[in-house]
């Protein structure tokens, strides 16, 4: 995984709030069985309509995503975070994130930022209003920055080590492998096996 | 101080715990299906690595497979790409799976429990948000990505912060036509679709134990629709009469062992909650919803709400859109609205039980000519049961579709999808936009609703009847 330490991009304004993995992905493109180009289905549904916000060239370049809360609710599909970062986009800022998607987000390397919902309020004005403000995404000192306005943001710390040092799970977990083996020996006998 | 039944279970599967990392966890059972596993295998064989323990390991097909012709090669072929691949992951790496045609393919979430493999106390995971299911079961069962899903193959452990807890009680006795769904309905219109986020949540009270094992697990599925990654409910003689007798059910002195393991898992009198909800069961009538998110729900002999009536900005937005979507109009009494499709199935409401009381309404009686209605058993062996009552007859003689086991409606992605602009009462767990097919019209109902509404034509409780 690549280390994440700072990301500086334009912002995409998503007015909506408990947008759910189906439609940051439909179904229909989860029958691929690849980890990578999953742009094209990124909101399929929403972008049908030429007024969506991903729609309009202003945003085009945008690589920070500014959500309403609730943000990737429903199914577990890690494909709405593939999809999100093979579109371009680093990092999600939103008031309030669903479990999965949150830990997802944080295996594959997409920067979950939690602000209070009156920071997105106040960048959504913001973008909407110019829509080439830089917004600064630190994730050293748990800041961003959008014109004048500087936040902090929460992100649990072990995630954002992890993301800083760029860390495979497996890789962390398998240090203790000789504590999962001790584990298993331990097992009660009755507990089921599937061979 | 006393501990919950959700501490008790994890503790017991601590591998490794030190401060400022997150606990880590051991897995009993890993569940896997076509859709979120082939990118962890390819993780797996990337980094030359090996699934740690094949034994603790089960795949099924259920996703992307069609429910007809299943004797047929499946004819979309990027479906059919996908399931092989899982054929050819099972295969690699020594892994049991219950393919098309086999007697025990069916819903992950229906296989489990029937085959005895989800019991008590146990950690139990899926790449599936609707893993929670197998928390009625008093195992700690939670949906995964497919990093996690690599993870687990690998190490047969997760990296967890651990969850906060939240009592849902429930007291007093349902009444007549009213069902486990509506329960779990009414819990998430209460608190939410964010209510749950960061818990797990308990269901506890008269009513959670007056439930069948299939009634707890359509609750503890859904919880994952409030927000919360696992539900769970403590196991009782009810859990331990279904387990008994099963497959992959202990034996002999293991079963008692188990049992006498399995009677400790409750939360202790002096436990803390680190939240409370109290629900009145005998106030509960059939729930039904109106909206795009399952917490968007009302009473059936309620109206669809006007967005004007919620106080909070962002819920009147989205309750806006959701009418919009949804092609209604505010104030319209929800019995009024009528469906062009019925859906009876899914990991939420596709066992023998859904199929029983469903097919009770529907005998000697027909579906309304405007409506299709496709009943889905969840697994092959529930098809199986399902024939031996004589339900599929009684379905077919009431002009719905009879089905082969799979996920079916309940997402688009395999064959069975509503057209846009098509409406459904389905038992599905999910009335997103766009769910059950592009532009297609969700609402979400209890098998008792989805067959007088599949008679009716539109949304209707058994009583309305003759």
């Amino acid at each position: 995984m690549e280390k994440f330490v700072t990301h500086t991009g334009s912002a995409l304004p998503l007015r909506r709030s408990n947008v759910d993995t189906d439609q940051i992905i439909p179904a229909e493109y989860l029958k691929r069985i690849t980890r990578h180009g999953f742009e094209d289905a990124l909101f399929k549904a929403w972008r049908e309509d030429p007024e969506f916000v991903l729609n309009k060239p202003e945003y085009k370049n945008a690589t920070v995503l500014v959500a309403g809360p609730e943000f990737g609710t429903g199914s577990s599909r890690e494909h709405a975070v593939w999809a999100l970062m093979d579109y371009g986009f680093k990092v999600v800022l939103s008031s309030r994130y669903a479990d999965i998607f949150r830990g997802n987000s944080g295996k594959a390397g997409l920067l979950t930022a939690e602000v209070s919902q009156d920071i997105i309020d106040k960048i959504w004005s913001l973008v909407e209003k110019e829509p080439n403000t830089q917004i600064t995404v630190d994730l050293e000192k748990k800041q961003v920055t959008a014109g004048d306005l500087v936040a902090q943001f929460q992100i649990d710390d072990y995630v954002r080590w992890r993301l800083m040092e760029g860390l495979d799970d497996i890789g962390l977990t398998l240090r203790h492998e000789s504590k999962i083996t001790e584990f298993e020996k331990s097992r009660p006998s009755f507990k089921p096996a599937t061979l | 101080m006393g501990k919950t039944l959700a501490e008790k279970v994890w503790d017991a599967h601590i591998v490794h715990q030190a401060s400022g990392e997150p606990d880590l966890l051991f897995i009993d059972l890993h569940l896997v299906h076509e859709v979120t596993s082939p990118q962890a295998f390819d993780g797996l064989r990337a980094a030359n690595r090996k699934v740690r323990r094949p034994d603790l390991t089960v795949l099924t097909e259920d996703h992307n497979v069609p429910t007809q012709d299943i004797d047929k090669p499946i004819a979309d072929l990027v479906s059919r790409a996908q399931v092989d691949a899982l054929r050819n992951n099972a295969k690699e790496f020594g892994l049991k799976i219950f393919s098309l045609g086999s007697i025990d393919q069916g819903i992950v979430h229906v296989v489990g429990p029937q085959l005895g493999l989800t019991q008590p106390g146990m950690t139990v995971v899926c790449g599936d948000s609707h893993t929670s299911t197998h928390g009625a079961f008093g195992a700690l069962a939670f949906g995964i990505g497919t990093s996690e899903v690599e993870h687990v193959l690998a190490t047969q452990t997760l990296p967890l912060k651990p969850f906060k807890t939240m009592a849902i009680t429930v007291n007093g006795k349902l009444p007549q036509g009213s069902t486990a769904k509506d329960i779990i309905l009414a819990v998430i219109a209460k608190i939410s679709t964010g209510g749950g986020l960061g818990y797990v949540l308990e269901y506890r009270g008269e009513a959670i134990r007056a439930l069948s094992m299939e009634g707890r697990m359509t609750i503890c599925n859904m919880s994952i629709e409030a927000g919360a990654r696992a539900g769970m409910i403590a196991p009782d003689e009810t859990t331990f009469e279904y387990i008994k007798g099963r497959p992959h059910a202990p034996v002999e002195k293991d079963w008692d062992d188990a049992i006498s393991y399995w009677k400790t898992l409750k939360t202790d009198d002096d436990a803390k909650f680190d939240a409370e909800v109290i629900i009145d069961a005998s106030t509960l009538t059939p729930f039904v919803t109106w909206g795009t998110n399952p917490g968007q729900g009302v009473s059936i002999d309620g109206v669809v709400p006007d967005p004007n009536s919620f106080t909070n900005p962002t819920e009147k937005t989205a309750a806006e859109r959701a009418l919009v979507y949804m092609d209604l109009k505010a104030g319209t009494k929800m019995r009024d609205i009528k469906v062009d499709t019925v859906f009876l199935g899914s990991c939420t409401n596709g066992r023998i039980e859904d199929l029983r009381v469903a097919a009770a309404i529907l005998k000697g009686k027909k579906v309304a000519s405007s409506v299709r209605m496709m009943v889905v058993p969840g697994s092959a062996k529930v098809a199986i049961q399902a024939e031996h009552e004589g339900l599929p007859a009684i379905f077919k003689a009431a002009g719905a579709d009879w089905r082969s086991a799979g996920c079916s409606m309940c997402l688009g992605m395999n064959p069975d999808k509503l057209k846009p602009g098509e409406r459904a009462a389905s038992t599905s767990n999910r009335n997103y936009e766009g769910r059950q097919g592009p532009g297609g019209r969700t609402h979400l109902v209890s098998p008792l609703v989805a067959a007088a509404t599949a008679i009716t034509g539109h949304l209707s409780t058994p009583d309305e009847i003759k």
